[in-house]
């Protein structure tokens, strides 16, 4: 890891002459962005101006699609993630993701979390249970789902099925986690819980978070980047830049009169 | 008022005449079973149970017994499963997963139009063009390979004739495919595409994705591809006729000897059944068919539920 121009803070993540195209439509222009070790940073800006998008490079989601290219630098634990020569499911196990709507897939609470971990490593039934206990605990399921493990996760509830998206996310260890508006299909209540437990999960983890909902990016993001047609138009510590923001775009979103 | 009333009226008539349409099919079945019993009465009543298992198909001694018809129905259904539905699965996550995008579009559309191409064109096909190749390379090849192991090389001896129940059981596969493979397709392409994202956003790679999430999650629709192309196979009638042989006598376990089927007796035999026994006899052979697709269909049932239970109780 680099050492930054932000005192006592590490770069996990650092994102250099980043352009990106969906065929032909150019969707990000020239991104030039830190994120911080064990920190919450949120990308805000109004719908289609790439901050999902960007958010899906860092894990190489776009592989997926073929018409999707990205060109530039993304530089994580010092390799440029964009080589050819990088495995992504190796990087995909560095970088976990959370998306819109909760994702449980169609087997047991217990499985949901054991088939990611299954993935990159040979664990005993023992140790996997501790995997899976752990990963619950770290999720704030546990107390929930203890008595219930062998049960479907379709069986939660819209806000546990979110949680267990995020201890599935966790229990394979990334160093970084990726939430696309995670909270955007759930409920005030649910909402709550879920930023209580990114801010709890700041600890061990580093954060990406896309939002629509600015409050949200407010209350949970340590440092905010808002994006505009593609642009990255102002990134700083939170506080500053929806208190005193540099830039009249970004004063103008989060004020409300546009976006 | 009158508006409503009229609205009422048409709701009673809507109501009934769907709920009519609805037990009509009920009555229907019931309409075929039984006559099905009716016809084959005189044979029921004649053979009985023995009818099931013997083996004898003898219509100038007026001796019928359905066995060979119904091994060579299941043999047949059996083979055409065995290697119609890994290809057909292969074929659904080829185009779902990995095909360029330019070539999904045609190799769909190829796919939908084998599955339109009548089964006589097939049987053709099968007895002029398939049967030949089968019968100088394929099976002499089955035959130094399969045919040496202990237990299973039994199946794959004797003379290469190009038609028998193992040729029939290739052609029925490769009329199947379609009828899987498309409904396969149709039921991965409906996987939310979020859910695939998931797990390839965990490190998994195509094939667990397909095996572990996509799999799981459209299984109901891919029994029912299955069992729609196993209920293709076990009534498929003029492809059969025209490969399988049309032999009443049982030779032996291999998969090379003619066999028969239910459907072909039934095509072949009915013109030429002369004495009330005789097509009473066959009309028994409908029933049978008519259950052994009813029993498919119930276990395909259970099944369904056997695997609801495996992926993690509902509530």
């Amino acid at each position: 890891m680099n050492t930054s121009p932000m005192p006592g803070l590490t770069t996990q993540i650092s994102i250099r002459k980043f352009d990106f195209y969906y065929g032909k439509y150019h969707a990000l222009r020239n991104i030039n962005l830190d994120v911080y070790s064990r920190k919450i940073t949120s990308f805000i800006g109004p719908s289609g101006c790439g901050k999902s998008t960007l958010l899906r490079t860092l894990n190489r989601m776009y592989d997926l699609y073929p018409d999707q290219r990205a060109v530039g630098e993304i530089l994580l634990d010092g390799r440029n993630i964009l080589d050819r020569g990088v495995s992504v499911n190796e990087l995909r196990a560095k970088v976990g993701m959370v998306f819109q709507k909760p994702t449980p897939f169609p087997m047991s609470i217990y499985e949901n979390i054991a088939f990611g971990v299954r993935l990159h490593e040979q664990l005993s039934r023992v140790e996997m249970d501790d995997r899976v206990e752990w990963a619950l605990r770290k999720a704030a399921l546990w107390e929930e789902a203890k008595d219930k493990l062998q049960y479907s996760g379709m069986s939660l509830s819209g806000g546990q099925q979110q949680r267990l998206c995020i201890a599935r996310g966790i229990a394979v260890k990334p160093e970084v986690l990726l939430l696309d508006e995670p909270t955007s299909a759930l409920d005030p209540i649910s909402t709550m819980r879920i930023e209580e437990l990114l801010n709890e999960l700041k600890e061990d983890f580093t954060i990406v978070i896309v939002t629509h909902n600015m409050q949200q990016a407010a209350r949970v993001s340590d440092f905010t980047a808002y994006m505009y047609l593609g642009e990255l138009i102002e990134f700083g510590i939170t506080d500053e830049v929806f208190v005193k923001p540099k830039m009249k775009a970004t004063e103008d979103y989060i004020t409300g009169r546009f976006g | 008022m009158s508006s409503t009333r009229q609205g009422r009226l048409g709701d009673w008539v809507f109501f009934n005449l769907t709920r009519f349409f609805a037990l009509f099919v009920l009555l229907m079945l019931g309409g075929t079973v039984a006559s099905l019993v009716h016809g084959a009465w005189p044979a029921i009543e004649r053979f009985g149970w023995g009818f099931l298992w013997s083996g004898e198909w003898n219509p100038p001694m007026e001796r019928f017994g359905a066995l060979i018809p119904i091994y060579g129905t299941l043999a047949t259904s059996l083979i055409a499963l065995i290697i119609a539905v890994p290809v057909s699965f292969g074929i659904a996550i080829f185009l779902t997963e990995m095909a360029p995008v330019w070539l999904k579009r045609p190799l769909g559309i190829a796919i939908e139009l084998l599955a339109g191409v009548p089964s006589i064109v097939y049987g053709m096909w099968g007895l002029l063009v398939f049967s030949p190749v089968f019968a100088n390379y394929a099976q002499p090849m089955l035959a130094a390979t399969l045919g040496k192991l202990p237990v299973i090389g039994e199946l794959f001896s004797g003379p290469a004739l190009g038609i028998g129940i193992l040729s029939a059981g290739v052609v029925l596969a490769i009329m199947t495919i379609p009828f899987i493979a498309s409904v396969m397709r149709d039921v991965f392409d409906v996987t939310p595409p979020m859910l695939k994202e998931s797990a390839y956003g965990l490190g998994a790679t195509t094939w667990e994705v397909v095996w572990h999430v996509v799999l799981p999650y459209t299984k109901v629709g891919v029994i029912g591809g299955v069992m729609l192309g196993l209920g293709r196979a076990l009534g498929e009638t003029m492809a059969v006729t025209f490969l399988i042989g049309n032999m009443n006598v049982f030779g032996g376990f291999s998969l090379f000897l003619p066999g028969n089927s239910i459907a072909s007796a039934l095509a072949n035999e009915f013109a030429e059944a002369d004495s009330p026994i005789y097509a009473a006899s066959l009309i028994e052979l409908g029933l049978i068919l008519f259950f052994i697709t009813f029993v498919v269909l119930s276990l395909s049932k259970l099944l369904l539920m056997q695997l609801s239970r495996q992926s993690g109780r509902e509530t």
